[in-house]
Formats: structure tokens, C-alpha cells, sequence
């Protein structure tokens, strides 16, 4: 059995541990709430913004714009992984890995060049250590306010390379936000442009739809599209990257939640092997004067 | 006047404006357009440069915005900006230093077209901003 100084000095250890964790919870905790908050003020925009793409589309017609298109000729890959820059969030990093690794390894099946761009640290080592080819890198964004021009710089340089051939098709690896203890790892594809005649117009009804159709555009619709479907790129961007943001720091939440509670654990086993040992001890010590008197006495 | 119309402005953070207005006027690229209630369906790009209305209790506003595109009904106005500030949120020292930094970089990059055009979009909108923020 260990001695009473050592196991002191292990319960003192585990409530230090238990201590980080608690704070690193309430830390995740409020930076989720203002995650969420960022979210929910972001979801009118993307809404709006759907909605008139998705009417505008309708009427100028798929050839309207070349990010629409498919290429004939699929060649060159790029994925923008999204992880975080921090680990001790759980199996966070590791499920978006997981994610972009059956990717990678689909595409590589087809024999295309795979190229990434990483946001965040995680992602970004685990593609140094695999030697995949890596165009940039954003760290420090996932996890900290960024703004909306973060999302919009990256968007136009992927639309500059999908134009002008150097990607073929652009998938983004991103954490989608469900709930406080369920993040999903989602591979969505942002370019071309998958489908715009979004579900979005049928869900509401055809209240809407007549309206739209009479819309007067300026400049005309065709032109307006080429103008917007960059920007679309940019808003789905940026949404994946607000998902991604929030489900960290949610998944860091439980993380250091169950830590937690896996320390109180802990010292409650620990307490108890302490108050045995102490026990036996004194038991032993009595079990020595008992010993000692009887002799005496004979 | 025969009423007022819905004015929204919507940026990814959040929203900007959103109340009844008499009339709102936008900057659209191919010309400044002016709102009332009743209007017809209209969709359109805008410049960088300021939405003012004037609001239900008669007072004029104004709104920087750039990077947007409005979309005008009948009973609505919505304005979506990359980004957009009220005239008094504006912070005129940082969009000064904007504008000196793009003033720079206009006189040193001539060459390279990208950097250029950038350049160009970050003084327009500074200046605006100084602008607009001058006018308080």
C-alpha cells in the first residue's frame, strides 16, 4: 500500500488538475455563448442571402455563371479543413481529421491532386505530418471573433482558383453545431455551386415565388448572379467556420465537464485509500503499545 | 404620406437597422434610388457609400455601407452589407488611418493589379466613411 505522504500529495495534484478544468469550463462556457450569439446574429443574413439567390438563379438559368458549372474534367481537389487551434476538446479534432482523411482518401482513389487549406493549428499538423499539399493557413481564427472579411478573402481566392482551373472542386470539412454534446463533422462541397433552386422557396410556400418572379433587376438578373454567387462562397464560408467555432468550444465545454467530474472521482477514491491507510496505521501503532504493556506486565 | 415602409439593414454580425421609415434612399450602382411604401419589386447592387431615411418621427438618418445589395417590396427594404455602421458608430480615427494606409499603398503597388484594386476599395471606403462621419 502506498505510504500517507504519497497518496496526500496525489489528492493535492488532483485538485489542482480538478481546478483547471473547472476554470477551462467556465471559459468554453462563455465564449459559447457569445459563439451562439455570433451565430444567431449571422442567421438572418444567410437566410435573406438565400433567398434571393435562390430566386435569382431560377430565373437567369444555370449557364449563368461558370461557378455553377462542373468541370468536365475533375483533376485537382482543395479542401478547407476547419479545426481548432487548442486541443483538450474532446475527440473534436480528431472526428473533423477523421472526416477529411475518408475525403482525402476517396479522392486520392481517383487518382486527383488533393490540396488544403487549413484553418486552425490541428488540422494544419496533421497535414504537415502527412505531407499533403497545403496552400495556406489561417491560425488563430476558429475560436477567436473573427470577421466576416476573414471569410471573404478566402472565398475570393478559392473562386479566383476555381476559375482559373487550378481547383476543380472545393470542399469545405467543417464541425456542424447540433447541440451541446453533439457536434457532426460535415464535408459539404462549395464549389461549383452544388444547387441553388433551393429547398429554401418550396418550404415557404408560393406566397413568395410570384413575387420574385416579378422582381425588376438592375443590373439584370444574369449579371447579378455573377455578381453574387462569389459572395455566396464567402457566406458559406463563413458560416462553417461560426459552426465550427461554437461546436468547439461546446465540445471543449464537455470535455472539461466530464475532466471535472472524473476528478472529484478520483479524490473521492483517493480520500478513502488515505483515510484506510491512516487507519491501518493507528491500528498498528495501538497494536505496538497493547504489545509493548503485555510485556511489561509478563 | 400614405405610410411608412419596413427598413432593413442586415450585415453577417448583425442588425443594423430595422424600423419604420418614411422614405429610404440607397446608393445602387447604377444610381441612387429612393424607397416608399408601395414600391415595386426591385433587386439591385449597391456602392459603397450611404443609406439615409428618414425615420417614422421625421428624423434623418444615415447609414454606411458598402459591399451590399438591396432588395426593395412593397412593404420592405431589406439592405444586405458586408459591412454597414450608423452615422454616430462610425470610428472616424481608425477609418482616417485606413484611408492614410490605402493612400499609401496606392502610391507604392501600381504594378500589381490585385493589390491595386484592393487598395482602391479599402480608400473608397475610408473615405466615405470620413465623410459620412464629418457630416455629424
Amino acid at each position: 500500500m502506498a505510504t500517507l505522504k504519497e497518496v496526500q500529495t496525489k489528492i493535492g495534484s488532483v485538485k489542482k488538475t480538478k481546478q483547471i478544468t473547472k476554470a477551462m469550463n467556465m471559459v468554453a462556457t462563455s465564449r459559447l455563448r457569445g459563439a451562439q450569439q455570433r451565430m444567431d446574429g449571422f442567421r438572418p443574413y444567410a437566410e435573406k442571402f438565400e433567398e434571393v439567390l435562390g430566386s435569382l438563379a431560377e430565373k437567369a438559368g444555370e449557364e449563368a455563371s461558370p461557378l455553377l458549372v462542373p468541370k468536365e474534367e475533375v483533376e485537382n481537389i482543395h479542401i478547407v479543413l476547419c479545426t481548432s487551434d487548442r486541443g483538450l476538446c474532446g475527440g473534436f479534432n480528431m472526428n473533423l481529421i477523421t472526416k477529411a482523411a475518408e475525403l482525402h482518401k476517396e479522392k486520392a482513389g481517383e487518382n486527383l491532386e488533393i490540396s488544403f487549406t487549413n484553418f486552425g493549428k490541428k488540422g494544419r499538423d496533421w497535414c504537415r505530418k502527412k505531407n499533403m499539399a497545403r496552400i495556406s493557413e489561417h491560425l488563430g481564427v476558429v475560436g477567436a471573433t473573427f470577421g466576416f472579411n476573414v471569410a471573404s478573402t478566402t472565398a475570393s481566392s478559392l473562386v479566383e482558383g476555381f476559375l482559373s482551373g487550378s481547383y476543380d472542386e472545393v470542399y469545405v470539412v467543417y464541425a456542424e453545431f447540433v447541440s451541446m454534446g453533439k457536434q457532426v463533422p460535415v464535408a459539404k462541397q462549395i464549389l461549383p455551386i452544388a444547387s441553388v433552386e433551393s429547398s429554401e422557396s418550396e418550404d415557404k410556400g408560393d406566397e413568395d415565388a410570384p413575387y420574385l418572379a416579378e422582381h425588376i433587376c438592375e443590373p439584370p438578373a444574369a449579371e447579378l448572379l455573377g455578381i453574387l454567387l462569389p459572395k455566396n462562397v464567402s457566406v458559406q464560408l463563413f458560416s462553417a467556420l461560426l459552426e465550427t467555432s461554437t461546436s468547439e468550444h461546446a465540445a471543449r465545454m464537455m470535455a472539461m465537464d466530464n475532466a471535472t467530474n472524473a476528478c472529484s472521482d478520483m479524490i473521492d477514491e483517493l480520500t478513502l485509500t488515505y483515510n484506510k491507510a491512516r487507519q491501518a496505521a493507528i491500528t498498528a501503532e495501538l497494536m505496538d503499545i497493547v504489545g509493548g504493556a503485555e510485556a511489561l506486565k509478563g | 404620406m400614405a405610410g411608412n415602409i419596413r427598413l432593413e439593414v442586415v450585415t453577417p454580425e448583425k442588425y443594423v437597422v430595422d424600423e419604420e421609415v418614411q422614405i429610404a434612399v440607397a446608393p445602387g450602382t447604377l444610381g441612387e434610388f429612393g424607397v416608399l411604401i408601395g414600391h415595386t419589386p426591385f433587386l439591385t447592387t449597391l456602392k459603397t457609400g450611404t443609406v439615409h431615411y428618414t425615420a417614422a418621427d421625421g428624423k434623418e438618418k444615415f447609414v454606411f455601407v458598402s459591399g451590399g445589395f438591396a432588395e426593395a417590396l412593397p412593404n420592405k427594404v431589406t439592405v444586405l452589407a458586408e459591412s454597414a455602421e450608423r452615422r454616430r458608430d462610425i470610428d472616424s480615427d481608425r477609418a482616417k488611418t485606413a484611408m492614410e494606409r490605402a493612400q499609401d499603398r496606392l502610391a507604392k503597388e501600381k504594378a500589381e493589379d490585385i493589390d491595386f484594386n484592393r487598395a482602391r476599395a479599402a480608400l473608397e471606403r475610408a473615405l466615405y466613411r470620413v465623410r459620412l462621419a464629418e457630416t455629424r
